[in-house]
């Protein structure tokens, strides 16, 4: 396992002397009960190869059938990206060894994709980015290795393997980008908007549960430099093992600094694959490939082709939800955002999370201020997704509703939150189980504003004069005996009461 | 073209097919391919540009099946064949490649 | 006492009449195989509890009056390539040595649901590559006729334990000719279908495109009424025609009749001539005189691209069968071989260890080839190529069935020829396919039905019918015409030459 000292240029430095391309493969798991090639059930997690069958197993023999479903979400996902829809097309073996693929060939596409030119227009910080999609098609998951005996669970010092098979031949959709060019320095910021928005989409599509963390969204990057205005393009590396927004996003800055640096000392660039670490923020080499891996591709024998109809894709064209930019319209409308709101909205990858909140009962303006403020905060400061907290739209709803009722204030809301986090149940369980609620008992807070008031004189004294500011002081005191747990608004107003 | 192969490039297409052919038989393969090789060579030339190619005798298109769950095999069948298995799985030798 | 020499419909009669069960029928044929299968070798594997058990239940419904097919309770051994739950299921080759498959095929399940006893398993060359057994990683089987002889192949074991009366009827698979010219050697019937008439799921696969399962019997009403049971549409495999078989044992009864009258026979020039046996040709012709005073018109037609069928064939065959093959791996099932002098054998290195001890030379040698046929740079001169051919030869089929109702040819150029005369002359060894392969690059159904033996060294031959795809009706209406006169020119079944074998008693 080789970690060479690379030589990093400062990113601004790359900008003025290359020119990025950016390629994107992202693979989205289908969420079809079953799976592309047979009945078994497609579901995520179970006890080990209880979801296998002749065929996903690959036992010889077996045959393959296609998921009509999975033919119809592909078309729904080409159409949402304004492909063309091929009129006829077939499935084609690539034929490599590894032990977690039952055949050793994966049934995939290869040169007659379902669909094919498309382009998704995608918000960046306000300005609009056009990406060129190359095509999209239908393909099958491998099974899932755990690697046993070495020290650190990663497949290089592993003794051996143990193979489960529940996730071979699940559907999977292999959307890739044509180069994405004369973006510049933005090319970490459109990598993670197009993959965030493209997440956007697919979840918008009912197609399937798209999360980088649960690896039914998964992307591997693409990136080249070329010198700056020679309208080439360099040599490229993928990159896999991006495992979320941010990770694509620095995945892509720091192979354009990699690059830079191995350029700029007069050497040429690896055409290689190359593994992501998130905790160093570095790429380091896959293992060096002896043979070019030849896939021999054929047109697989066992199936007939896929020639849908146009009545067919007219009649899924109809299904499709509004396109990402006439909802983002209609919501910023609809939710009275400002432009600038609206686009860190989208940005923070919260679109989504927002309007659920607000389908769940919260205002705009309070569901905006949770995800953009507080949560992502916190996700910021964890390196995780805002979807991937465990904090739910509902639960989010929910604290509002409290504070909104007065159960809650903000900094009994934010103890919820904690609680949230950390897994604890719902906002009523953490509430109950913390004894986070506002008490409201005024006879109580009657007696504690009292308490404040007889040990601190001066003070009361000040606000009997007129100097109404002081009160905070004594709203502190009250609180702090209160543990928080009161409506400082209602504090004031009775020190004021018994103060004038 | 060619219609012969080479010791070298018999030993190259056994890496590919992942077959560790020995030397006596890399050395006694590799002519009897070169003779079929040669034979089935005569193919080329015989079909115009124009001539579509024919992967399937009939021409069926859209056979599908509905995304219904059908019942699958036990732990216990699917495992059956298994060399060696380990907590329900399958377990197999170190692997050297990448995830792929 | 069951006279096993009597073809399947014959014996379903006995079952019906009571002259005997089937019980009594599956163990007689047990006793025969033990008898004689020590000098044929057509069985891997036996199942004669399961099959006693098996006989025991259709006996059961035979009382009960709730048989489940025409054939209910007559016996049948099935080629090993065919996937059958709790037997053994080798293909022939070490690499699956053992391995007993946790499903049935779909021809297998159709099988026993229709009450046939499954005797066991029978011999072929390894993964269906060969035309005369001999590549089985399990000794070849022996042909009845002269036990120094080949049965054909790959499905010689099939053939060979039904010439022998080990088994009324049996499976077999067809690519290139595996069930036919076993069937024109051995002196036996033996149909591919039309592509896609018979389910292919559970039949491991050797060149998808091209593989179909079919009867192996002594008559061809016995091929008809097994093709009833196993075809037609299956939804676990893709390829397979969604329209009901036409009616065959109707057919057979027609063609009984010995009255072709107005059937156009056409004779194709490239199957025919040079390269195939005086004593073969021979045959032939008598064969084609009877089919012309029943009435048929005999007309030549000239095929001009079959000349390249063979080169097509050894195309796409082995580019398919190379990936097909890619799955045996020791990783889920089948052998694992650690290699010598590794301490810690990688998953890869252990898959190169295992194909190379499990697989024979004939495997080897297509699964190079294949990868080489399919592998960049060379895929268009190769396999795109092959594809392209094989439309050519569809297209001379189409235009020879304007001019005639049927192809014929002699089935195989020659006799069988001798064990070990050819194992180690591939192409020499292919040559025995010239006649056979165009069907099934075009996917038509063809029939062999023996058309006699050879003067010059007393063996079978076949005679070869073929049709357009889906008139698999047009083969059994023929074949049966013409067993119907040869049988009463010979005065009785061609297999009552056959000589008398080890411990038989005639």
């Amino acid at each position: 396992m080789t970690t060479t000292q690379e030589t990093l240029v400062p990113f601004e430095e790359v900008l003025e002397r290359y020119d990025p391309a950016l390629g994107l493969e992202v693979h989205v798991e289908l969420n079809t009960a079953t799976k592309m090639f047979c009945g078994c059930p497609a579901t995520f997690g179970g006890e080990p190869n209880t979801n296998v069958c002749p065929t996903c197993l690959g036992l010889p023999g077996s045959m393959p059938v296609v998921n009509r479903k999975a033919v119809e979400s592909a078309i729904r996902i080409g159409l949402a990206l304004n492909c063309s829809i091929a009129e006829w097309c077939r499935f084609a073996r690539k034929n490599y060894f590894y032990p977690d693929m039952p055949k050793n060939f994966q049934t995939s596409q290869y040169d007659e994709p379902i669909c094919f030119d498309g382009y998704m227009d995608v918000d960046v910080d306000g300005e609009t980015v056009r990406v060129e999609l190359e095509r999209a098609h239908m393909e099958e998951d491998t099974g899932k290795s755990t690697h046993m005996g070495g020290a650190t669970g990663r497949i290089h010092g592993a003794d051996y393997s143990l193979v489960d098979y529940n996730r071979a031949g699940i559907p999977l959709i292999e959307i890739v980008t044509k180069p994405i060019t004369g973006v510049g320095e933005k090319a970490p910021a459109v990598a993670r908007a197009y993959v965030a928005q493209l997440r956007d989409l697919i979840v918008a599509l009912g197609v399937s549960e798209a999360r980088m963390d649960q690896g039914n969204l998964r992307a591997d990057v693409n990136l080249s430099l070329a010198p700056k205005g020679s309208g080439l393009l360099g040599t490229r590396t993928e990159t896999k093992n991006v495992n979320s927004f941010r990770s694509v996003e620095r995945a892509v800055r720091y192979e354009m600094q990699r690059h830079a640096g191995v350029l700029d000392a007069g050497r040429a660039i690896l055409q290689e694959t190359r593994h992501w670490h998130e905790d160093t923020g570095i790429t380091t080499s896959g293992r060096e490939k002896s043979d070019a891996e030849d896939y021999r591709y054929f047109p697989e024998p066992d199936l007939v082709p896929v020639a849908p109809s146009r009545e067919w894709v007219e009649e899924l064209r109809g299904t499709l939800p509004e396109n990402p930019t006439e909802r983002r319209a209609r919501l910023q409308a609809e939710w009275g955002f400002s432009d600038l709101e609206m686009r860190d909205t989208v940005g923070a990858g919260a679109l989504g999370l927002v309007e659920e909140t607000i389908a769940a009962g919260a205002s705009p303006a309070a569901a905006r201020k949770w995800w953009l403020g507080e949560l992502a905060r916190r996700a910021n400061d964890t390196g995780a997704e805002i979807s991937d907290l465990g904090v739910t739209p509902a639960h989010v709803a929910r604290v509002q509703a409290l504070v909104d009722e007065g159960a809650l204030n903000d900094k009994l809301a934010r103890q919820v939150l904690d609680g949230l986090l950390a897994g604890e149940g719902t906002p009523d369980e953490i509430v109950a189980a913390r004894g986070l609620a506002v008490v409201s008992d005024e006879g109580a807070l009657s007696a504690a504003v009292d308490a404040a008031i007889a040990a601190n004189p001066d003070v009361a004294a000040k606000i009997r004069d007129g100097k109404v500011a002081a009160a905070g002081a004594l709203i502190g005191a009250v609180m702090k005996e209160m543990k928080g747990q009161a409506d400082a608004g209602r504090v004031r107003e009775l020190v004021l009461e018994k103060l004038s | 073209m060619s219609a012969s192969l080479s010791r070298d490039e018999v030993a190259h297409l056994a890496v590919l097919a992942r077959i560790d052919l020995t030397d006596a038989e890399l050395d006694h393969l590799a002519p009897q391919l070169s003779v079929i090789l040669e034979s089935v060579a005569s193919i080329q030339g015989v079909a115009d540009a124009d001539v579509p190619p024919t992967s399937h005798a009939l021409p069926l298109t859209n056979v599908f099946r509905e995304d219904v769950v059908e019942p699958c095999l036990s732990p216990e069948e699917a495992l059956s064949g298994a060399p060696a298995q380990e907590q329900q799985r399958f377990s197999v030798p170190r692997i050297l490649g990448d995830e792929q | 006492m069951t006279d096993l020499r009597r073809s399947a419909a014959d014996l379903a009669a006995e079952l019906e009449s009571g002259a005997t069960t089937s019980v009594e029928l599956t163990q007689a044929s047990l006793d025969r195989i033990a008898e004689v299968d020590g000098s044929i070798h057509a069985f891997l594997a036996m199942n004669a509890d399961d099959a006693l058990a098996a006989a025991k239940a259709s006996d059961e419904r035979r009382a009960a009056g709730t048989l489940a097919s025409s054939l209910d309770g007559v016996p049948i051994a099935v080629k090993d390539v065919l996937a059958t739950r709790g037997i053994t299921t080798t293909c022939g080759s070490r690499i699956l040595e053992g391995w007993v498959p946790p499903y049935d095929a779909t021809v297998v399940a159709r099988v026993r649901a229709a009450g046939l006893p499954i005797l066991g398993k029978t011999n072929m060359d390894e993964f269906a590559m060969g035309s005369s057994t001999e590549h089985s990683a399990y000794g070849t089987t022996h042909n009845p006729w002269d036990l120094s002889r080949i049965p054909g192949g790959s499905g010689g074991g099939s053939a060979a334990a039904v010439a022998s009366f080990q088994a009324p009827i049996a499976l077999g698979t067809d690519t290139g000719g595996s069930i036919r010219q076993p069937g024109a050697v051995t002196g036996t019937v033996g149909v591919k279908p039309t592509y896609g008439g018979v389910s292919r799921y559970g039949l491991v696969a050797l060149a998808n495109s091209l593989d179909q399962v079919g009867p192996v019997t002594r008559t061809v009403l016995d091929s008809a009424l097994l093709h009833e049971i196993i075809g037609g549409h299956d939804p676990k495999d893709s390829t397979s025609i969604d329209r009901p078989l036409p009616a065959l044992v109707e057919a057979v009864k027609e063609g009984a009749s010995g009255d072709l009258t107005g059937v156009r026979v056409g004779v194709v020039t490239e199957l025919g001539g040079e390269g195939y046996q005086a004593g073969v040709l021979a045959r032939f012709h008598e064969s084609l005189e009877l089919l012309t005073k029943a009435g048929a018109e005999v007309v030549e037609v000239s095929c001009p691209h079959f000349v390249h069928a063979l080169a097509t064939y050894y195309l796409i065959l082995p580019a398919e069968a190379s990936s097909n093959l890619a799955r045996f791996d020791a990783m889920r099932y089948g052998l694992r071989v650690l290699p010598d002098g590794i301490e810690a054998p990688s998953a890869e290195d252990v898959m190169r260890a295992t194909r190379e001890a499990g697989f024979g030379d004939e495997v080897k040698r297509r699964i190079i080839i294949g990868t080489y046929a399919l592998s960049s740079g060379y895929y268009d001169a190769y396999y795109g190529q092959a594809q392209k051919v094989r439309t050519l030869i569809s297209q001379d089929f189409a235009a020879a069935f304007e001019r005639a109702d049927v192809l014929v040819s002699p089935t195989a150029p020659t006799t069988a020829f001798a064990i070990g005369e050819k194992v180690d002359d591939p192409m020499a060894m292919y040559l025995n396919d010239l006649a056979t392969i165009p069907a099934n690059l075009a996917g038509v159904p063809g029939i062999s039905v023996p058309s006699g033996l050879a003067d010059e060294d007393g063996l079978p031959a076949g005679f070869q019918i073929l049709a357009p795809a889906l008139a698999d009706d047009r083969c059994y209406r023929v074949g049966a015409a013409l067993e119907t006169l040869l049988l009463e020119q010979w005065g009785g079944p061609l297999l009552d030459k056959a000589p008398a074998l080890d411990g038989e008693t005639r």
